[in-house]
C-alpha cells in the first residue's frame, strides 16, 4: 500500500491525535474499575475509629481492642516499665523510632501521648503474627536472664521491649506500629482518629 | 407511500390504547433542594425509622445532603451512635408481621420500586401519604387511594388530621390535624423528596457524570470521523 | 530498536502465527469497499460482549448469590446488588453498565441479525456463518435468563419461575425436568447459585467460542455486503478482489467511529436514565423476591417479549395435549426456525435491494408483527390481544415456511457485476 512508501504527516499527527484522546479516555474508564476494588463504604464504616475506656485499666495492666480486624493493646505502664526503656535503648534497634511506625505525636522515648499508656498495634512487623505479652521480669519470663519485661512473638521469635521497640538480631524489621489515636477526656481514647484530626 | 405502508402495519397497536388508568398527583420535584431533602430526612427518621428500616442506606451518606457528621449524629440518630451504620430498626420482623398483617416493607428504594407507567415512585408516593381517609372496615380504620387495604394505619395522621371519602370518590377532611392542607402537602413533598434521593443517592452524580462522559466523547468523535475521513479518501 | 523489534516479531513468528494471523484477520482480509450502516453492528456486539465480561468480572467481586435473609428481613442477593449500587466505590457505574449493556446487546445483535437477513447473508456459502450466529443468539438469550434472576427482585423470582414452569409442559418427563432445573421444589437458594454459575462461567465460556467460530467462519468466505454479490469473483492480478479493501485501515478507523457514536448513546442511557422508562430495569425488579407474593402483572424484559407473546398466544390444545406445551413449542419454534434461514430462502438473488415486491413485503409483515408481537408481550392479555398476538404468530411462521414457495415467484432484478457505492 502507499502507506509504506511516503510518511504521510497529515495523516500520522491525526492518529497519533486519535489515539491519544482515545487512550485518555480509555484510562478514565478504567479508574471507576480500580477504584471499585477499594474498601467500600461497609469495610470503611468497619474500620471506623474505636472508642476506649480505659479508667478501670490498673498500672502494669493491658488490654486489647479490635481496631479494623487488628488486635490494638492498650498498656497502662508502671514507673518500673518506663524506667526499663532506658536500659533496653542500646538493645533496640530503632531507639530514637527514627523510622514512620508511629504518628508524629508519639515521635519520643515511651511511643505514647502520655507517658504511662502506651497504645500499639499487636502485630508483629515480621511476618504478622500477633506477639505475646512477657511482663514478667528476668528468667521467670523465660525468655532470658535479665529480660526487663515486653513481648515475644511465637511463631520467630522476635522481642519488643515495652514501648514495642523491636530488638535488635530478630527477624522483625521495625518497632510496633503505633495507631493514630487521641484522647477524648482523661479515661477515653479514640484509635484511628490522631491528636492532630488525620484518620489512619 | 411507503408511509401508509408502515402505519398500516402498526395500525393493530392503536387498538390497546386504552386500559385501567391510576391517577396519581404529580409530586413537587426537590432534587437538589438541601434544604428540602434535610427536612425529609428528618421527618423519615422521626416518622417512618421506627417501623420500616432503610436497611441499604448509610447515616453517614447523608452526607450528600449538606450534614456533617456531627449534625447527623446529633439531630437524625436514635438507634445507634456510630454514623457509618445502616439504617436498621430494632422491631423485630416477625413481630412486626404479627402486628400488621406484613412486615412493614424496607423503604430505601421504594420510590423507584413504586414507579409505573402511570408516573413516578415519587408521584406515587406523594398522592399515597396524602391519601389516606377512614375506612370502617378496616381493622386499622385506615384505607388508600391507591394503596386499597393498606396494612399501615396513617402515620401523619396527627399532622394531616383525618379525611373521609365522600361523594364521587372525593376526600376531605373530616377532622382537622395540627398542619394546615398547605403545610401538609408541602411536609410530604420533602419527605418524598427525600424518599427519591434515598433510592438512588448517586443519581445527581450520575447526570453531571453522564454531562462530562458525553462531551469527552464527542471531542473523541471529531478526532475519529476527521481520522477515518482521511483514510477513506483513499477509497473510490 | 527497530532492527531488535523486527527481529523479535521474527522470533515469535517463528513459533506463533503472529504477523499471519494479523494479516489474514486484518490487515489483508478484504472486506467489501460498500458497507453500510447495517454493518457496524457486528463489531458493536464484540464491543458490548468485551463490555459485559468486564463489567460482569468486577460485579462478581462483589455481588452474592444466596437467597437467605439477612438481619433485615432483606435476601442477601438482593441486599448485595443495593451494596454494590452504594457501598462499592464506582459500583453504581459497573451495575448500570452492564444493566444497560445487556439491552443493548440484545439491540445490537437483533440489528445485525437484521441486517442479515436484509441482505442474504445467511445464503450459500455462509451458512454456517449464520448457524454460528443463531448458536450465539441463543446462548444470549439462555445468558440473559440465568443473569435475570441474580438481582433476586420480583420480577428476577417470577420471571425464572414461569420460565422453568414452561418446561414442566413437556409430556412425560416435563415435571421432574423443571424439578431437577430448579434443584427445590420452588426457585430457590439453589436454583439462584446455579444460575449463577451458568451465567458467570459456562455460558460466557460457549458464547465466547462460538464468536470465535462466527468470526473465522467468516473470515474463511469473506463478508457479504449490500449488494449481496462475492467480491472474490472480480479480483486484479494479484488476487485480490476489485471491490475489497483490508479491514485494517479502513474498517478499523470507520468502527471506531460506529463504536464512539454508540457509546454515545449507551451514555446518555446509562446516565440519564438508567431505567429506561422501566424497560431496561423494570420497576418491580426494585421489591426483593417474595415467593408469596406475584406481582399483578409480569413481563419479561423487552427483548423476550416477542417469543413470550407467541407463547401466551397458542390457547387450543392438540392431539390430547394441552396448550401450554404448544405454546412451548411455538416459543421455541419461533427461535429454532430461524435456523433454518438459509435452506428457506430460494430467492436467485442475495440482497433485499434485487429482491421482487413480494419478499419485500413480506419481510415488512414480518417486522411489524414481530414489533407487535413484542409490544403485546409486555401488556397484560386480553381476548383483543390474544387474538392480534395469534394473527401475528402466524404470520411469523408464514414468513419462513412459505419463503421457499414465494422467494422463486418473486420478480427479481438483476444483481450488478461490481458493488454499488462505496
Amino acid at each position: 500500500m502507499a502507506l509504506d512508501d511516503k510518511v504521510d504527516c497529515g495523516r500520522r499527527r491525526l492518529i497519533v491525535a486519535t489515539a491519544t484522546v482515545g487512550g485518555v479516555a480509555g484510562l478514565a474508564a478504567a479508574v471507576p474499575f480500580v477504584a471499585s476494588m477499594l474498601p467500600s463504604e461497609r469495610a470503611r464504616s468497619a474500620g471506623a475509629p474505636v472508642e476506649v475506656d480505659i479508667s478501670k485499666l490498673a498500672p502494669g495492666q493491658m488490654m486489647t481492642v479490635e481496631w479494623r480486624g487488628k488486635p490494638v493493646w492498650v498498656i497502662n505502664r508502671t514507673k518500673e516499665m518506663l524506667d526499663s526503656l532506658k536500659k533496653t535503648d542500646d538493645k533496640v534497634s530503632d531507639p530514637q523510632s527514627g523510622k514512620h511506625m508511629q504518628p508524629e505525636y508519639c515521635k519520643n522515648e515511651t511511643r505514647s501521648i502520655k507517658p504511662e499508656i502506651l497504645v500499639a498495634v499487636g502485630i508483629c512487623t515480621h511476618l504478622g503474627c500477633s506477639p505475646t505479652e512477657k511482663f514478667k521480669t528476668g528468667a521467670e519470663s523465660g525468655i532470658e536472664a535479665d529480660w526487663p519485661g515486653g513481648f515475644f512473638c511465637p511463631c520467630h521469635g522476635s522481642t519488643f521491649d515495652l514501648a514495642g521497640r523491636v530488638y535488635k538480631g530478630k527477624p522483625a524489621p521495625d518497632n510496633l506500629e503505633i495507631p493514630a489515636h487521641k484522647y477524648l477526656g482523661d479515661t477515653k481514647i479514640v484509635i484511628g482518629i490522631g491528636q492532630d484530626g488525620k484518620e489512619a | 407511500m411507503k408511509k401508509l405502508v408502515f402505519v398500516l402495519l402498526f395500525a393493530p397497536l392503536l387498538a390497546f390504547a386504552a386500559g385501567v388508568e391510576l391517577h396519581l398527583d404529580k409530586a413537587p420535584d426537590k432534587a437538589g433542594d438541601m434544604a428540602a431533602l434535610q427536612n425529609g430526612a428528618k421527618v423519615f427518621v422521626n416518622y417512618c425509622l421506627n417501623c420500616h428500616s432503610a436497611s441499604y442506606m448509610r447515616y453517614n451518606r447523608l452526607r450528600d445532603l449538606g450534614l456533617s457528621e456531627d449534625q447527623i449524629r446529633d439531630n437524625l440518630m436514635f438507634t445507634t451512635d456510630k454514623v457509618g451504620d445502616l439504617m436498621r430498626i430494632s422491631m423485630q420482623r416477625a413481630e412486626a408481621k404479627a402486628w400488621f398483617g406484613a412486615a412493614p416493607p424496607d423503604l430505601t428504594i421504594i420510590a423507584r420500586a413504586r414507579a409505573s407507567e402511570f408516573g413516578s415512585g415519587s408521584d406515587w408516593l406523594y398522592t399515597y401519604l396524602r391519601g389516606f381517609y377512614r375506612d370502617d372496615k378496616r381493622p386499622t380504620g385506615w384505607n388508600n387511594v391507591v394503596f386499597e387495604n393498606v396494612g399501615m394505619p396513617h402515620a401523619l395522621w396527627e399532622l394531616q388530621g383525618q379525611q373521609v371519602m365522600g361523594e364521587g370518590h372525593k376526600l376531605s377532611i373530616a377532622k382537622p390535624g395540627k398542619l394546615k392542607p398547605e403545610e401538609y402537602d408541602a411536609l410530604v413533598a420533602d419527605l418524598v423528596g427525600y424518599l427519591q434521593y434515598m433510592a438512588e443517592p448517586v443519581a445527581q452524580t450520575r447526570k453531571q457524570l453522564g454531562v462530562i462522559v458525553l462531551i469527552a466523547l464527542g471531542i473523541l468523535f471529531v478526532f475519529a470521523y476527521a481520522l477515518k475521513r482521511e483514510f477513506w479518501k483513499d477509497v473510490h | 530498536m527497530k532492527a531488535q523489534l523486527t527481529s523479535l516479531l521474527g522470533w515469535v513468528d517463528e513459533r506463533f502465527p503472529l504477523t499471519s494471523s494479523w494479516k489474514a484477520h486484518l490487515s489483508e482480509y478484504y472486506a467489501p469497499k460498500n458497507f453500510n450502516f447495517w454493518y457496524f453492528f457486528g463489531s458493536l456486539a464484540l464491543l458490548v460482549l468485551v463490555l459485559q465480561i468486564v463489567t460482569g468480572i468486577f460485579l462478581t467481586m462483589h455481588y452474592k448469590p444466596d437467597a437467605a435473609l439477612n438481619a433485615s428481613g432483606v435476601p442477601v442477593a438482593f441486599a448485595s446488588v443495593e451494596y454494590i449500587m452504594r457501598d462499592v466505590p464506582w459500583g453504581w457505574m459497573i451495575r448500570y453498565m452492564h444493566s444497560t449493556g445487556a439491552s443493548a446487546f440484545f439491540l445490537v445483535v437483533y440489528l445485525h441479525m437484521f441486517r442479515g437477513l436484509l441482505y442474504g447473508s445467511y445464503r450459500k456459502p455462509r451458512e454456517l456463518i449464520w448457524l454460528f450466529g443463531m448458536f450465539i443468539f441463543l446462548m444470549l438469550m439462555a445468558e440473559a435468563f440465568f443473569g435475570y434472576l441474580l438481582p433476586w427482585g420480583q420480577m428476577s423470582f417470577w420471571g425464572a419461575q414461569v420460565i422453568v414452569n414452561l418446561f414442566s409442559a413437556i409430556p412425560l418427563i416435563g415435571p421432574d425436568l423443571s424439578l431437577w432445573l430448579r434443584g427445590d421444589f420452588v426457585v430457590g437458594d439453589a436454583t439462584l447459585n446455579r444460575f449463577f454459575a451458568f451465567h458467570v462461567i459456562a455460558v460466557p465460556l460457549v458464547l465466547v467460542g462460538l464468536v470465535a467460530a462466527h468470526i473465522l467462519a467468516l473470515h474463511e468466505v469473506g463478508s457479504n455486503n449490500p449488494d449481496g454479490i462475492e467480491i472474490k469473483k472480480k479480483k486484479d492480478a494479484n488476487g485480490i478482489p476489485l471491490d475489497g479493501i483490508p479491514f485494517h485501515p479502513y474498517y478499523t478507523v470507520k468502527d471506531i467511529v460506529g463504536v464512539v457514536v454508540f457509546l454515545m448513546v449507551f451514555s446518555v442511557i446509562m446516565f440519564f436514565m438508567p431505567e429506561f422508562g422501566g424497560y431496561f430495569l423494570e420497576y418491580n425488579n426494585f421489591f426483593p423476591a417474595d415467593p408469596l407474593v406475584t406481582p399483578p402483572h409480569i413481563a419479561p424484559v423487552w427483548y423476550f417479549t416477542p417469543y413470550y407473546s407467541m407463547l401466551r398466544a397458542v390457547t387450543v390444545n392438540f392431539f390430547w395435549i394441552d396448550a401450554k406445551f404448544w405454546g412451548v413449542v411455538a416459543m421455541g419454534g419461533g427461535v429454532v426456525i430461524l435456523l433454518f434461514l438459509p435452506w428457506l430462502d430460494r430467492s436467485p438473488v442475495k440482497s433485499i435491494r434485487y429482491k421482487g415486491p413480494i419478499f419485500k413485503g413480506a419481510v415488512a409483515i414480518f417486522v411489524a408483527c414481530f414489533f407487535i408481537l413484542g409490544y403485546l408481550g409486555m401488556l397484560a392479555p386480553t381476548p383483543m390481544r390474544t387474538l392480534v398476538s395469534q394473527i401475528c404468530t402466524l404470520l411469523y411462521f408464514a414468513f419462513f415456511l412459505l419463503m421457499p414457495i414465494y422467494s422463486q415467484l418473486d420478480k427479481c432484478k438483476p444483481e450488478p457485476e461490481r458493488v454499488t457505492g462505496k
